[in-house]
């Protein structure tokens, strides 16, 4: 699974870790994570990440 | 300095830093001040807290207008520490039960900066809450410029504490935009380009959010210099402006040299450029200071970099200013690169590496003259200048 990068503020998502804090289990690939999920960081969409080349 | 009511029962009792001449790696001329502000309502409130070494002089501020063991609250708008230095100093003296509140992640990073267990109470971004005679709401602007960044808006005045956004890095007793006129906005320009252009789609974002929440914005308090008073419109549209990124015909040639040959072709490109009746302006980086060369930058269309090439390199001091500037983000430029050489010459491929990794489009080949340049050297600057004004014309 792809990690992906915070354009706002260069946090990555890693699938493997998830997003604990935010309920987001580790295994949730970027693209099932929902909708409204927001950069834990800054708050960014996740329409403002980008795949990590 | 004694503290100064600004609007009825608001009072700026922050603190000028006259001395610092730089700041993180900032050049400040001028010096500094930071801001915080005492609203004396039937709660009493202190916005934000000043660098660690100011505390005691902030209490001093705030004991000319109210006992500050009477405060209530303190909101910390932000965590960074030229604004959250003095809080433990300040929690200690006023009372460690006192809370004090700030965005969620406000209160993870405030407690990653003080061992005190502060009475932290996160809010939510739009909460309100009544002091008295007055609503105060509290915006999230995470990434303007921290995570933890904040505004407090005074809703029945229309005050706008806006933390780091719209300050500027500037000691005087002016005190507001009117006062100052406008010789605040070359500080508020040089501080956006070198602490804020890299948000600039969040500033865009924040922008359009206000104007949506039709929120009557009559004065702004920024942590850092001037308040704006009489036209806060005018600093809202700046930022605008700026956060566009439409730069202007401009050209700004940047370099070093080591024996002045790299300087030599960095006149001569800049009269070429001039020629095609583009402004244009060449900065020797050990005569600058990379935040000044970063406002030149803010709003030139063309990025033109030279450098010596030194040990198979670009010159360090070159480095040190195409990393900064990469890291600001600037968007919708042109590149181009020169340097003089003696027999390796990889400095003008290094510096276009990096042009392109900050988004530009680079113009030419870029030039690279061995050792000194002769007249025939000269002149072919000259038209490396005239073919990067024609592009900057386009």
């Amino acid at each position: 699974m792809d990690k992906y990068v915070c354009t706002i503020c260069g946090y990555v998502y890693d699938p493997a870790q998830g997003d604990p804090d935010n309920g987001i289990a580790a295994g949730t690939s970027f693209e099932d994570l929902p909708g409204d999920w927001e950069c834990p960081v800054c708050g960014a969409p996740k329409a403002d990440f980008e795949k990590q080349a | 300095m004694k503290p100064v009511e600004i609007a009825k029962g608001v009072y700026h009792v922050g603190v000028l830093d006259w001395n610092i001449r730089d700041f993180h790696g900032y050049s400040t001329e001028k010096g500094t001040s930071y801001n915080a502000f005492l609203i004396v309502d039937e709660k009493i409130v202190l916005i934000d807290a000043v660098k660690k070494e100011f505390a005691d002089q902030l209490l001093a501020n705030i004991a000319q207008v109210v006992d500050p063991k009477k405060i209530d609250m303190v909101i910390s708008n932000h965590t960074e520490m030229d604004h959250s230095g003095g809080l433990p100093r300040v929690m200690h003296y006023i009372g460690e039960d006192k809370p004090v509140l700030c965005s969620k992640m406000g209160e993870k990073n405030l407690s990653q900066h003080f061992a005190q267990n502060l009475n932290y109470r996160a809010v939510e971004n739009g909460e309100e809450i009544s002091v008295g005679s007055r609503s105060l709401v509290f915006l999230e602007t995470r990434m303007l410029h921290w995570p933890d960044s904040m505004f407090t808006f005074d809703k029945t005045n229309g005050i706008l504490f806006s933390s780091d956004a719209f300050g500027q890095h500037y000691a005087g007793y002016e005190m507001f935009d009117d006062v100052m006129g406008n010789a605040v906005m070359a500080h508020a320009k040089k501080y956006f380009a070198n602490i804020l252009l890299l948000y600039a789609p969040k500033i865009l974002k924040l922008v359009d959010q206000v104007t949506q929440m039709g929120l009557d914005i009559r004065m702004i308090c920024p942590d850092h210099g001037i308040i704006w008073r009489t036209d806060p419109a005018k600093i809202i549209n700046a930022y605008v402006a700026w956060s566009q990124q439409e730069p202007l015909n401009k050209a700004v040639v940047v370099y070093d040299t080591m024996w002045k040959s790299t300087r030599i072709m960095a006149e001569a490109i800049a009269d070429g450029i001039a020629e095609a009746g583009v402004a244009v302006k060449p900065i020797h980086i050990r005569s600058s200071h990379r935040s000044e060369i970063m406002t030149e930058l803010l709003d030139a269309r063309a990025f033109v970099f030279g450098s010596p090439t030194l040990n198979n390199n670009i010159f360090p001091t070159v480095a040190d200013v195409l990393t900064y500037v990469k890291g600001l983000k600037p968007k919708n430029r042109l590149g181009a690169a020169f340097g003089s050489y003696g027999w390796s010459g990889e400095s003008v491929k290094i510096i276009q590496a990096e042009l392109e990794a900050m988004g530009a489009q680079i113009i030419d080949k870029g030039l690279r003259i061995q050792y000194v340049p002769d007249a025939d050297a000269v002149a072919q600057c000259v038209d490396f200048g005239r073919r990067i004004g024609q592009a900057v014309n386009e």
